[in-house]
């Protein structure tokens, strides 16, 4: 094989729907393979930790329905990563699920499915810890503690291109994913017919959020990446995108702290030295990419706990003088809350819209608030019933805060609803870390099957 | 001296998530006169980036000037991973506002 074509048309499956016009163009141009990741971590710790997705059931389908028809009517390979936005045990089994479904309804000729988890169980990691071998802290984390492992709900393994490469050379159709590295669903496709590892790994970057490389911005189209021995090319199927040389280099910096390397299990892509070539007005060419595989076998982990369940109340401000003292009218709340329920066991986070709601600590015009505030109040606590006397006190007794000076004694704050509202249990990242495994495919179990057999 | 703000000599400012525990800013320009300009002009350096967002200068982890794409990009720790409870941002998507309005010296 000289040369092989893949389509990826959505950088998150789910998140919202692809646009169908693109995606059928890129199909036209006959890829060897289709394929997209459907997780982030960028939805916070609340989807893992929970075990839910973060996307409605019916954009996860009309994606999967799109790419399994299109890929059944070439008769080429679809994969997908990090199914359901997590890639949890549950969000693999709902995918395969889903396309046992779509494949019944369309009456689709048999093919072979497989799928594998990432899941760990925890007394794997504490036994890891506890045989001396570091569980290393990402992004200046320290070591992984016990103490953190014990706060932790669940955790999923990052899988490198191992478990797909095992499932291509099993023969299956489709392939759905546990968490994954994005750029390896790529990249294994690529690697399966030989390509280098540079090339195929930089196929996997440049893929993996679909229209992102392209401009103008326009998400959610697809783009076709064409690897050879020397080059990788990527190609805007929009008829209104293009890859440029900004583009494509461009999108080496999104979402990720250094433009230069992007780390995977089993190594290192460098795009240092990396060449960027307009050859066509909608198609750029890259050269120059290496990778530098790792001397030990490192896989990411990523891991979540739940802090408590949840309620969140609102409270607006006109009044400059409370405005000016809005520290004050929040402590006031606060110590109503002391007062209850004593010093510990429950949370409350406010953000003062207007202020500094969004940047907090980091807002350069903190001491410049706007004319009027929004007071987002959040309430947590071990039980339902508690959360919700904690947000509701917390968020009632700011109408009732006592500034000495403030003119309007009728109430200290503006309500656009006089109660709490139940939200997702708060959680937290407690693991971003990773561990050494002897063999790439011991953290992820691969499964196969024959549908409409 | 002669000062035009970042946000008209640059196509392109934001931030995004880098992973849980960071905050990437992504200052991209459109040609090589304008990312020269700034690049000499010290207006966006790890110290003034510390600065404008009143945090320590350990919590920069990066801070690149990134030819192939004419643009500077930094990166800085969350003072709480992603998400937690009170996180007002948890994309990191809003944190580049105060960049936007940055003096450049155009003499430089």
């Amino acid at each position: 094989m000289k040369s092989l074509k893949i389509i990826c048309p959505n950088g998150h499956l789910g998140f919202a729907p692809l646009k169908r016009e693109s995606f059928r163009l890129g199909v036209a141009e006959k890829p060897d393979y289709i394929a997209a990741d459907s997780g982030s971590d960028d939805i916070g710790p609340v989807p893992l930790g929970s075990d839910t997705c973060a996307s409605p059931k019916a954009w996860q389908r009309h994606d999967l329905e799109e790419m399994l028809l299109a890929a059944r009517e070439l008769d080429v390979p679809m994969l997908i990563g990090s199914a359901g936005d997590t890639g949890s045990n549950s969000r693999v089994d709902m995918y395969v699920e889903m396309i046992r479904e779509i494949a019944a309804e369309h009456g689709l000729a048999p093919f072979r499915i497989g799928w594998f988890y990432s899941e760990l169980d925890k007394e794997l990691v504490r036994a890891k810890i506890r045989s001396g071998s570091e569980v290393t802290g990402l992004d200046a984390r320290s070591p992984l503690s016990e103490a953190e492992l014990d706060d932790t709900t669940r955790i999923v393994a990052m899988a490198g291109v191992h478990p797909y490469r095992a499932l291509l050379e099993q023969g299956c159709d489709v392939i759905i994913g546990g968490r994954s590295s994005d750029s390896a669903i790529f990249a294994a496709c690529a690697l399966h017919h030989g390509f280098p590892e540079a090339q195929s790994y930089y196929l996997g970057k440049v893929l993996e959020c679909a229209s992102f490389c392209a401009e103008p911005y326009g998400a959610k189209e697809t783009v076709l990446g064409e690897i050879t021995q020397d080059w990788v090319e990527v190609t805007a199927m929009h008829p209104g995108q293009r890859c440029t040389i900004a583009s494509v280099a461009g999108h080496a910096m999104y979402e990720r702290s250094n433009p230069f390397h992007e780390y995977v299990a089993g190594g290192l892509l460098d795009m240092t030295d990396c060449r960027y070539e307009q050859v066509s007005e909608k198609t750029t060419r890259v050269t120059g990419m290496k990778f530098i595989p790792a001397e030990q076998l490192r896989v990411k982990l990523e891991g979540s706990g739940k802090v408590g369940e949840r309620f969140v109340g609102m409270a607006g401000i006109r009044d400059p003088y409370t405005i000016a003292h809005v520290d004050e009218v929040i402590d006031w709340a606060k110590t109503q809350v002391r007062d209850r329920f004593g010093p510990d066991g429950w949370e409350l986070h406010y953000n003062v819209f207007g202020r500094d709601g969004i940047m907090g600590a980091m807002e350069p015009l903190r001491d410049r608030p706007a004319h009027e505030l929004m007071v987002v109040v959040q309430g947590v606590a071990p039980t339902r019933e508690m959360a919700e006397e904690v947000a509701m006190t917390g968020t009632r007794q700011l109408f009732y805060a006592r500034l000495p000076d403030v003119k309007g004694t009728a109430g200290g704050v503006s309500f656009v609803f006089d109660e709490v509202m139940q939200a997702s249990p708060a959680h937290r990242w407690t693991v971003n870390h990773t561990m050494a495994v002897d063999e790439p495919l011991e953290l992820f179990p691969l499964h196969t099957a024959e549908i409409g057999a | 001296m002669s000062v035009k703000k970042l946000s008209d000599l640059a196509k392109t400012i934001r931030s995004k998530n880098a992973g849980t525990d960071k905050i990437t800013f992504d200052v991209i320009f459109r040609e090589a006169e304008a990312y020269e300009l700034v690049k000499r002009s010290g207006a966006l350096t790890r110290e003034t980036v510390a600065a404008r967002l009143r945090i320590d200068p350990q919590r920069i982890t990066d801070f690149v000037e990134y030819d192939p794409a004419f643009a500077i990009k930094f990166t800085i720790l969350r003072d709480q991973p992603s998400g937690s409870a009170g996180d007002g941002d948890i994309f990191g998507a809003q944190q580049y506002a105060p960049f936007l309005d940055l003096e450049v010296d155009t003499a430089a």
